[in-house]
């Protein structure tokens, strides 16, 4: 899926990851972690390929991202579901326009998906919800919707980032277990978080790897839990 | 770059509502965007005709005073006759002149009856003979003739009107150019005007493009749906400012007076499918000036 090889990225101001290896295999569970500022939402946005790697490859789906155009890095965003912990919308359309823009923009017919759009937002809490205007939704309620949004197109891939950062421990037991629930459908799944008691409330539902960035490293960092 | 715009056109032709949407709606700019085509079609108007009407000027004092010349004949009474008569004979024998011809005394009157009233008694005065001479092919050698006539007829005084003509057509000409150079300046300030309106609206839509690229949106979308919507206003207010300035134009009181140049300005026969052309131009100038500042603030963001 994601393989990254001896990867470094570097701000001007200096390193801030250096030598990671890393191959996310089909159909894994892993849970990324460590301290603020640690490099987790650039980890994930190489992944994502909103950053390209200053030194080591970087293979998304197989293809070395340093090859890629600005338009195949927008193809490849579409089988790659991206759900941030300050989930943006457009904020004039609907909740269910918005979850269908990948869609949309995709140049797929939104109407000829309108049933998997329906069964999409009641999975995740959201069918009454599908005419409101994101700002009038709270935070659990638009981490569900960015949820949506992320897997409409069916990705190989969820990477989310802090998708609990916001919203209460009920909360974010039930976006958990809506990820579970992906990954069991077959869906890699990678979850940047330092919320430790999620990594733990997971680990008895599925198979998770934890990984731990400290020191510009990653690292397995099961065993520490 | 022309598949580009090839597909571009078809892409806007079928229509794309749902890229229109993506970008919310925006009513003041929009308005702004549609003035400000509106005034500049409606000089570009005005400034398409004065080009026109001076191109027009230009070549019919061209034409109708590079044909012809005037020879004056200033004799004693006596010789006078003589004189005129050795003039039409050297003239008749010089190549380029078609034909020439001594004005008679009532025609001489008649030129001069404007400053002079209608009692003049011609016969008290020592009004020189005019002799019109029209030119054939390129026209003779005009210094050749007065050499000729200053041998052979000393109070013949040619005048070939180029002296005064020249100067005039030369003005007329600028006059045009200047149209055109406005024209051309019109067009420019245009598109820079869309270019900054269209800035303004990606710089207040940095969310939208960044959530659209996350989702796996291409660049051509984005760009796509904010170029329609300057295009269309483009083109709308161009639209609306040709027609008030072609309107204008016709309610113009009509050019009575031949060489009248203020009441000439306007269009003649098929000039006037041209001002039609200002819309369909302001659209293209919208077009790219939107796309490409789109691609560009697009090109800029990961």
């Amino acid at each position: 899926m994601i393989e990254l090889e001896n990867v470094a990225y570097s701000y001007s101001g200096g390193e801030l990851l250096s030598g990671i290896s890393l191959k996310l295999a089909p159909g894994s569970f892993h849970f990324l972690t460590g301290p603020s500022g640690a490099g987790k939402s650039t980890f994930l946005k190489l992944c994502y390929l909103e950053l390209s790697a200053t030194a080591g490859q970087t293979r998304v789906f197989g293809e070395n991202t340093r090859n890629m155009t600005r338009d195949d890095i927008a193809r490849h965003r579409r089988r790659i579901g991206v759900v941030h912990q300050d989930c943006q919308f457009l904020d004039h359309l609907s909740i269910a326009e918005n979850v269908a823009l990948p869609l949309t923009v995709a140049g797929r017919d939104v109407g000829a998906e309108a049933q998997n759009l329906h069964e999409l937002l009641s999975w995740v809490g959201l069918e009454h919800q599908a005419d409101a205007l994101p700002p009038e939704l709270s935070g659990g309620e638009r981490q569900r919707a960015a949820l949506a949004r992320a897997v409409i197109m069916s990705p190989d891939v969820i990477l989310a980032d802090e998708p609990t950062g916001n919203v209460d421990w009920e909360m974010s037991q039930r976006l958990l277990q809506l990820l579970v629930e992906l990954n069991r459908m077959g869906k890699t799944v990678m979850i940047a978080t330092h919320d430790l008691s999620l990594i733990r409330a997971a680990k008895s539902q599925v198979n998770a790897r934890v990984l731990r960035i400290a020191n510009r490293r990653l690292q397995l960092a099961g065993a520490v839990l | 770059m022309l598949q580009d715009f090839i597909a571009g056109i078809r892409d806007f032709s079928k229509g794309d509502s749902q890229a229109d949407r993506v970008v919310p709606p925006t009513g003041f700019t929009a308005r702004l965007t549609v003035f400000a085509a509106a005034a500049m079609a409606f000089l570009a108007v005005f400034a398409l005709a004065l080009s026109l009407a001076s191109g027009r000027l230009a070549q019919r004092w061209g034409d109708e005073l590079a044909r012809s010349s005037t020879i004056r004949i200033s004799a004693p009474a006596g010789q006078m006759d003589a004189q005129t008569s050795a003039t039409l004979e050297v003239l008749r024998t010089t190549p380029g002149v078609a034909s020439a011809r001594a004005l008679d005394r009532e025609e001489q009157t008649a030129l001069l009856e404007p400053w002079f009233g209608p009692d003049l008694p011609l016969d008290a005065l020592p009004v020189p003979q005019l002799i019109e001479v029209i030119e054939e092919g390129d026209g003779f050698d005009s210094d050749g003739l007065r050499l000729r006539l200053a041998g052979e007829v000393p109070g013949a005084v040619l005048d070939d009107h180029t002296r005064w003509r020249a100067p005039l057509v030369r003005a007329a000409s600028r006059l045009r150019t200047l149209g055109w150079i406005s024209i051309l300046l019109i067009g420019a300030t245009m598109a820079a005007m869309i270019t900054l309106a269209a800035n303004a609206a990606l710089a207040a839509n940095l969310q939208v493009i960044r959530v659209l690229r996350l989702v796996g949106a291409l660049d051509v979308y984005i760009a796509r749906a904010f170029v329609r919507r300057f295009t269309t206003r483009g083109f709308i207010g161009a639209a609306a400012g040709t027609g008030v300035g072609m309107v204008l134009l016709l309610l113009l009181p009509s050019a009575q007076t031949n060489g009248g140049f203020l009441t000439g300005l306007g269009f003649q026969g098929w000039h006037w499918v041209l001002p039609l052309l200002i819309p369909p131009f302001a659209a293209l100038v919208s077009f790219w000036a939107t796309r490409a500042a789109a691609l560009r603030t697009l090109g800029g963001l990961t």
